[in-house]
């Protein structure tokens, strides 16, 4: 099972590049008012 | 940094109504030719003895026409429409939008033109050659500059949770396409898979299950995410759980793909290991599905008169039905059963038609009005008659489906006191027929419903005209 010695690092690789995206999305302060966030695409148009 | 589409003062709806469009005429297609294949089923004689008219030539096209061109292309239009206006800021290149529009309809075309003249890779849902191969690369790469490039010239600075179901889908179908389609090339039409044997499959099946889960989940739960509320007029129930579905979704999903291959030569503890992934989904997936059916919560009456918001709501039921199915197929005990047999057909309609097929009707009709200046699509009454033909005609294919997988598998495993095998294969396909002519009844009926959408949007876009829509100034606090 060669195969898993490219599928299992890739997805350790894509854990690690999820995680950055959680790490930048929280500290970036995307979830600071998340109920304002949901309304707010009510009044766009 | 400043880009030009930052002072635009217009969205740029031409590439959105130009996908939107084609999503209703390729769904048409697509869905023709599942009909003509269920029929060649019941009959076979159906294919005249031409040989691009043959089940094994026509079976792809069929998968590759709703997936890739009617789901594709819906999944482009909203993607397009929900990062603007979440954003508010026109797409980051007119051009390159463009060109992602004009090059998947040339994969399209090319797929309708290779498929039926036998030309595959034999991969399935990756049997396109090549030459195509690389084209949806370029279009794929273009269609992410768009989008990431639209996400990072916004207006807003909360990123919307859609976007986020967009952009996991975006990056997730690069990546995929890249390593199941690695082939060496012979010829202009001819190529060779990069890996061999049980390799291979298990790179299929890391592509294919992954495919599901990232074209087929996670691209539709962005646009459910946007069309519900917006239809329905209200929040998302909890905005917090799907945040929490967003991230537990593509925390987990990449290992699910072995279930496809349980009691084949892949190691036993690779099959395993897909089965309680399998299970783990079950979690994020019915935590979305809540969050998307109790946005409705305290105004259930809204279903009573709005067919599209039906549309929306019943979507999500077939994928709580669908997500819960499917981790329970994987289990090997029940797989043992299932595995071959229409069973799976079943399952992958239920969610195919009813999940993926009903969001997007839903959806298109919600964006086509808007796109051409309409309030409403020419006919409500049209939308009604399109909502029970289709979900009238899911119920009989997977029910159908249902019986015959499971008759088939009993069939297939009842054993002689003396340890023959009691049925010989023909005779369940032949005790197969009248579940191969109800199908054949289902898929019709959501045809049909198709049709009469093609019909209705005919008439919508004829009475309508294309029109600018201005992106509304933001309140400072935002800005």
């Amino acid at each position: 099972m060669d195969i898993l010695f490219l599928l299992i690092p890739l997805s350790v690789i894509l854990v690690f590049f999820i995680l950055g995206g959680l790490w930048w999305a929280i500290y970036k302060g995307q979830f600071e008012d998340v109920d304002a966030e949901g309304e707010r695409i009510l009044r766009d148009d | 940094m400043k880009f030009a589409n930052m002072q635009a003062t217009s969205y740029n709806d031409k590439v959105v109504r130009q996908f939107a469009i084609m999503t209703v005429v390729w769904g048409v297609v697509g869905m023709l030719v599942g009909v003509i294949i269920a029929a060649q089923l019941t009959w076979p004689e159906l294919n005249f003895g031409i040989s691009w008219l043959s089940y094994g030539r026509l079976r792809p096209l069929h998968t590759n026409a709703v997936i890739f061109a009617f789901g594709g292309c819906g999944l482009f239009a909203a993607a397009y429409y929900v990062v603007q206006r979440t954003c508010n800021v026109r797409l980051i290149s007119d051009k390159l939008a463009a060109f992602t529009f004009w090059g998947w309809q040339l994969v399209i075309v090319l797929a309708a033109i290779s498929l039926p003249l036998g030309i595959t890779s034999g991969k399935e849902y990756a049997e396109l050659e090549w030459p195509i191969d690389i084209l949806i690369t370029l279009v794929w790469v273009a269609f992410a500059v768009v989008f990431f490039g639209t996400i990072g010239t916004r207006k807003v600075r909360h990123i919307y949770v859609a976007n986020w179901f967009f952009g996991a889908f975006i990056i997730a179908v690069a990546l995929l396409h890249i390593v199941n389609s690695a082939a060496l090339p012979v010829g202009m039409m001819k190529s060779y898979s990069a890996y061999a044997g049980v390799q291979d499959a298990m790179v299929q099946w890391w592509y294919g299950h992954n495919a599901v889960g990232f074209f087929l989940t996670a691209g539709f739960l962005g646009m459910m995410y946007y069309f519900i509320p917006k239809q329905a007029e209200r929040p998302v129930y909890s905005y917090r759980l799907s945040i929490v579905h967003f991230w537990a979704l593509i925390f987990t999903y990449m290992w699910a793909g072995p279930h496809h291959l349980h009691y084949t030569a892949l190691p036993d503890w690779t099959q395993s290991i897909g089965m309680v992934f399998s299970l783990i989904l079950l979690a994020p997936s019915w935590g979305g599905m809540i969050n998307g059916i109790m946005t409705l919560s305290g105004a259930w009456h809204k279903l009573r008169d709005d067919p599209i918001l039906r549309f929306l709501i019943v979507s999500l039921s077939f994928y709580g039905m669908s997500t819960f199915e499917g981790p329970m197929m994987s289990i090997k005990t029940v797989n043992a059963l299932s595995h071959y047999t229409d069973w799976t057909v079943g399952h992958v309609h239920s969610g195919a038609l009813g999940w993926v097929g009903l969001v997007t009707m839903g959806s298109m009709y919600y964006l086509i009005p808007r796109l051409f200046g309409q309030k409403q699509m020419y006919s409500v009454k049209a939308i009604e008659v399109h909502f029970w033909t289709a979900t009238i005609g899911i119920v009989i294919y997977i029910a159908a489906m249902w019986i015959a997988g499971v008759m088939q598998g009993l069939m297939w495993r009842a054993i002689n006191a003396d340890g023959t095998l009691t049925y010989t294969f023909v005779e369940s396909v032949k005790a197969t027929y009248p579940f191969y002519v109800l199908r054949l009844v289902g898929g019709l009926l959501y045809f049909g419903g198709m049709v009469i959408m093609l019909w209705n949007t005919f008439k919508t876009v004829t009475q309508g005209r294309s029109v600018e829509v201005r992106i509304p100034t933001l309140a400072p606090a935002h800005a």
